[in-house]
């Protein structure tokens, strides 16, 4: 997890291909509050352009993107 | 300027605007799922839930071939015509008859890429049914095609948000859609 920031709840989203990732996040970040912080954890490398494009979209923000090994996390923070 | 004068202007200007309004592109999706190929329709699924989670609305307009992927194969209908039983038999009843548009390989190639896709968790064409349904994907089948082919409505699949209609409704909804897509 990343240091600075604070996650309020994390997505498994490991071994899910396409449209799962971008699926389960517009979902999920409805469980948290405006101005709340997620992370979700992908494999899919197609995650590292969908996430941004769907964020830009839906009026979120991702905070942050790391890559350890296969995983990418995005940290996003719940606007809309 | 009198009162009534600008009041005349007020109320032409207000049907102007509610006319314009009906002309606005909507943050929606409107498909044609013309094919009736487990490639082509889990392409069409696939767009169709990521326009949800997009945050956009979405709408499949299943015609031809693409009507009798859309058959429950656990329903059994009878009075048939001679055309409607030979349509009913020749074509997919339902999801887990749809074959792949190349390399079918007498159902080979499809079993494989059904296997590979489930190890790969990409989503089956029933999974993707039911994800849709729970997103709300609205699903139009075509009236036209049903009568064509002799389909009945009640083999159909059910589904929350299922409407049977013609060429016009699919239209209306094109119409004001920001994408739409031809499968």
């Amino acid at each position: 997890m990343s240091d600075d920031i604070k996650v309020d709840k994390v997505f498994d989203l490991k071994g899910l291909p396409c449209p799962m990732p971008v699926v389960k996040v517009s979902k999920g970040i409805k469980e948290v509050e405006i101005g709340q912080v997620i992370e979700a954890q992908s494999t899919d490398p197609g995650a590292l352009t969908d996430f941004p494009a769907w964020a830009r979209t839906s009026g979120n923000e991702i905070l942050k993107t790391e890559q350890e090994d296969d995983v990418i996390k995005f940290y996003i923070k719940r606007n809309a | 300027m009198d009162m009534q004068n600008i009041e005349t202007q007020f109320t032409e200007i207000k049907s102007q605007l509610a006319a314009l309004d009906k002309k606005t592109v909507e943050d929606k999706l409107s498909m044609v799922v013309f094919s009736g190929d487990l490639d082509k329709i889990i392409a069409a699924f696939v767009i169709a839930t990521g326009a949800v989670a997009m945050g956009m609305d979405a709408v499949m307009f299943f015609t031809f071939w693409g009507t009798p992927v859309l058959r429950d194969a656990k329903k059994r209908v009878g009075g048939k015509d001679t055309f409607g039983k030979m349509f009913g038999t020749m074509l997919p009843k339902g999801m887990g008859q749809v074959k792949l548009s190349k390399m079918n390989m007498g159902g080979m190639g499809t079993a494989m890429m059904k296997s590979l896709m489930k190890k790969k968790n990409v989503a089956s064409l029933e999974q993707f049914l039911e994800m849709a349904e729970e997103l709300g994907v609205r699903i139009f089948i075509c009236e036209m095609t049903m009568d064509l082919m002799g389909f009945k409505r009640e083999e159909m699949i059910d589904y929350n948000n299922l409407t049977f209609c013609g060429v016009a409704k699919f239209l209306e909804e094109a119409a004001n859609s920001k994408i739409q897509l031809f499968i």
